[in-house]
């Protein structure tokens, strides 16, 4: 099939599979990105082919381990010829495209994506954001003052259809109580963007748990375990994989969480050093982010081989031991280093 | 893919991951275990053997698989040898005498052993399930045999696989932690091998072998063994039949422990040398399944008195009339990687640059080594060097079979969220810590009257424990399961056999019998995971 008779629109996911061919494409499509002619491998996306190019997309919705989604249009770019803005992050680059990265209509475009997310969402804790929000100068307080949280509990009952009708006096937001059921991490939805990040990786993407999905339709959408159980009843297993996606810290271990609400997460004055996993025979890259003299947070980089930045319970949570000086209160194991 | 023996969902979950990118991919995946586990629920077929009878069903395998002509001729020919010996061990493992003993339909396994036969790349991976038995040496070389018939190695893509259990268990038989080998791979009982290491130690190397962990406790019982010296190794709760294990460290004339945590075999020590948790505050390296030796670096300081492994050991041996200094976990590795000619090339610049590398890897140049083996496929004689050997393996089951009066058949594991006797799992609290349970099949339940979180009685020949009961309806009848995962408050080896292969050392944990009874007290434990995250870790 050439590239010229492939669908415009992808009908369905990519499998495996196509990407593995995707991968092993030698032929080379020629392209021109912001007047720059650029020639690319068969496959190659134009998000890719702007990073080539040294051109960064803004997105937030978008990661190299994820198969890409669409949802946050904020990596759309200009394609000659198309009706509608394409978003880079899924579009493959075909011969002769000319695209337009930054051209008004791109940037109007992604004004009002920030604006709505910024006087929907509480974007504190997305990295870049704020400042796109200056370069293109969006200005989310248009819309009003944000409405005030809904209680907890509404948002997960919320059924589709039923709406009150807006209050032209605030914006609508998605902010509600952050949900705290269990040790090891908390669930800040106000802060939830719905790029899927979670939810694919949780699912098919990497963890295949299936414990969290999009419910809701329209603006009540939001991510929920099923019924909007607690996690703790839910199918969580606790690898922690969703947090590892979040791109705005809806999603969050508690160690962090506990220390940001302190007012003690200062990043600038940790350090990261990269280990092996104390547990199986895996070898799992363990990143093991140091706070004065202490790990606070265990990662993995999402470009190890061995993980994809994934970790199960016992690596991204199981490093306690190492600085427990007594034995937590209520565990019925283990004791203190003295 | 065969997961023989291994619940690799629960155990080992970011290889796991890989595994359902092949099965996305459209891999078939039969997994072999008595429970039907979170590995099973993937399975396109799951074997639900009876605990112990692997080699019934392995062996019917290959005899299946030969009758049908499935077998790779051109392989066997080419770098295999015993095969007409072994074709003739199995001749008598029929379908149907296989189904009698491992309890799977005789056309499952057929179908099971046409699939593996048939398909172009296939692998074996297996864990304790198959090498936790009296006779794991056996469990291990029948599946090889399947491995060779089939000429399912030496190829990508193929091979048989040991999923480790620890994250440097390999690392520790490649350094020679091992009572017959040197560091390398290379004998003790090799006179060649002894003087390479001779000159660079300038020491005498005694040339017998040494002892396992299992002959270590036998001539501790007889007196031959009086001083023991345990690096990071709780025996006292981790191994079989505990109650006589501990009695035995308790006797010795001279235990030290070198340990992060007071265990319950530090607690029997004469000294202690608290030590660092090296892989987040010391250097090092360590080798994971696949090979890949990979570094491991500091992170923190290690707490209070705590001292480097490295340092410990160099300052034991200056008290001991040798000068080592103090060397650096570098400048260790660097003579390793002068003994070891599988390692070295792997300095400590080429491991940070490219992520780890699989031995063997011969020199700086050498991208290290991704499957095992292919040199068994070489059309030149010459270059296949020793050629792999079929082995002859009899179906024996498990030691303690069920009886009257012990009906039932206990097997260990693991479950996700926990790490084998809890030092450092125990550590953090998890909403999916519930403490250890006796689990057991909806039919065994009925039959006993036992309801969900009841407390029973658990009675072997050795020992007796009490623990709640969860009923899981992924067991079989006949067949029970705990961990080990939490010693203290329910020590599961006071139960278990030590009934011990005597080449690998390993006991039996994968069978005991048991008797379970009621208790007539309720004690509530919830459904499982029921519990707000405020009660997590509570029993």
């Amino acid at each position: 099939m050439t590239a010229a008779s492939q669908p415009l629109v992808q009908l369905q996911r990519p499998t495996h599979a196509t990407d593995q061919s995707r991968r092993m494409s030698t032929r080379t499509i020629s392209c021109t990105i912001d007047g720059t002619p650029i020639s690319v491998r068969e496959g190659t996306t134009i998000f890719d082919a702007c990073r080539q190019m040294g051109t960064e997309i803004p997105t937030l919705c978008f990661l190299d381990t994820l198969h890409p989604v669409n949802v946050c249009r904020v990596c759309v770019v200009e394609l000659e010829g198309a009706r509608v803005l394409v978003p880079s992050c899924s579009r493959a680059v075909e011969e002769g495209m000319v695209v337009h990265t930054n051209s008004p209509r791109v940037q109007h475009s992604r004004k009002l994506v920030l604006e709505m997310l910024a006087s929907s969402v509480d974007l504190s804790t997305t990295p870049n954001v704020a400042e796109w929000i200056a370069e293109y100068d969006a200005k989310p307080e248009r819309f009003g003052p944000p409405a005030p949280p809904a209680p907890a509990g509404t948002r997960d009952a919320s059924i589709a259809g039923h709406h009150a009708p807006p209050n032209p006096d605030f914006a609508a937001t998605v902010a509600e109580p952050t949900k705290i059921d269990n040790d090891l991490y908390v669930r800040d939805y106000a802060k939830c963007i719905l790029c899927y990040k979670c939810v694919e990786a949780c699912g098919p993407d990497h963890q295949n748990t299936f414990a969290i999905a999009v419910a809701g339709r329209g603006f009540d959408a939001h991510i929920s375990t099923e019924f909007a159980v607690p996690l703790p009843e839910s199918a969580c297993v606790y690898c922690g994989n969703c947090i590892a996606v979040c791109p705005t810290g809806a999603l969050m271990a508690k160690t962090e969480f506990d220390k940001r609400a302190a007012g003690n997460w200062d990043e600038s004055r940790m350090t990261a050093t990269d280990t092996i996993c104390p547990y199986c025979g895996v070898g799992c890259t363990l990143r093991l982010h140091v706070d004065e003299g202490e790990i606070v947070k265990a990662t993995s980089p999402l470009e190890n081989a061995i993980t994809q930045g994934n970790l199960c319970i016992k690596g991204r949570f199981g490093w306690r031991f190492v600085q427990n000086t007594a034995a937590p209160a209520g565990s019925d194991v283990g004791n203190g280093r003295h | 893919m065969f997961l023989w023996g291994s619940n690799a969902r629960d155990a080992h979950p970011i290889w796991f991951h890989h595994l359902l990118k092949g099965i996305q991919n459209g891999a078939r995946l039969h997994v072999v275990d008595p429970r039907r586990t979170s590995s099973a629920e993937w399975a396109d077929v799951w074997l639900g053997l009876n605990v112990g009878s692997d080699i019934a069903l392995s062996n019917a395998m290959a005899r299946e698989i030969i009758h049908a002509g499935l077998h790779d001729e051109t392989f066997i020919a080419r770098g295999t040898t015993g095969f007409e010996a072994f074709r003739d061990s199995v001749e008598p493992y029929t379908l149907e005498l296989a189904a009698a003993a491992t309890g799977i339909p005789a056309d499952v396994i057929r179908d099971s052993a046409h699939q593996y036969a048939k398909a172009d790349r296939a692998m074996i991976c297996w864990t304790l399930g198959i090498t936790e038995h009296h006779n794991a040496v056996d469990n291990v070389v029948s599946l090889i045999n399947l491995a060779l018939l089939t000429g399912h190695v030496g190829r990508y893509g193929c091979g048989c696989n040991p999923l480790r259990g620890q994250n440097n268990v390999q690392g520790g038989g490649d350094m020679g932690a091992l009572p017959n080998k040197l560091p390398g791979f290379q004998d003790v009982d090799n006179p060649e091998h002894r003087t390479k290491f001779e000159r660079v130690w300038k020491r005498d190397i005694l040339p017998e072998i040494g002892l396992n962990l299992t002959e270590m406790m036998y001539a501790m019982e007889h007196k031959e063994l009086t001083a023991l010296y345990v690096i990071g190794e709780n025996p006292a709760q981790s191994d079989a039949d505990a109650t006589h294990v501990a009695h035995l460290l308790d006797q010795l004339d001279h235990l030290v422990v070198q340990e992060i945590f007071l265990t319950k075999t530090a607690q029997l020590a004469h000294v202690v040398f608290p030590a660092t948790a090296t892989w987040a505050e010391g250097e090092g390296t360590v080798t994971n399944s696949e090979r890949r030796v990979q570094r491991v670096r500091k992170a923190v300081e290690p707490p209070g008195e705590a001292r480097d492994e490295l340092w410990i050991m160099s300052e034991l041996a200056k008290r001991m009339g040798r000068g080592w200094g103090h060397p650096s976990a570098e400048d260790v590795w660097d003579e390793l990687r002068s003994l070891s000619p599988d390692h070295a090339g792997m300095s400590y610049a080429r491991l940070d640059a490219l992520g780890g590398l699989q031995w063997p890897c011969r020199d700086e140049t050498d991208p290290g080594t991704l499957f095992l083996h292919a040199r068994l496929w070489d059309e030149d004689p010459a270059k296949r060097g020793r050629l792999a050997p079929f082995s002859v393996v009899q179906h024996e089951g498990p030691v303690e079979q069920p009886s009257d009066e012990y009906p039932l058949t206990l097997t260990t594991g693991r479950r996700l969220e926990s790490y084998n006797t809890g030092v450092q799992t125990g550590g953090y609290l998890s909403p999916l810590h519930r403490g250890e349970s006796l689990d057991l099949s909806p039919e065994d339940a009925a039959r006993l009257g036992i309801e969900q979180g009841d407390m029973v009685q658990v009675t072997s020949r050795r020992g007796t424990v009490q623990a709640p009961a969860h009923i899981d309806r992924g067991l079989r009848a006949g067949v029970v399961f705990m961990t080990l995962h939490f010693p203290d408050a329910i020590a599961t080896n006071l139960l278990t056999i030590n009934a011990t292969d005597p080449r690998s050392g390993t006991a039996e944990f994968k069978a005991c019998a048991v008797r379970v009874e009621p208790i007539r007290v309720a004690h509530s434990v919830g459904a499982r995971r029921a519990e707000p995250f405020a009660a997590a870790g509570d029993d």
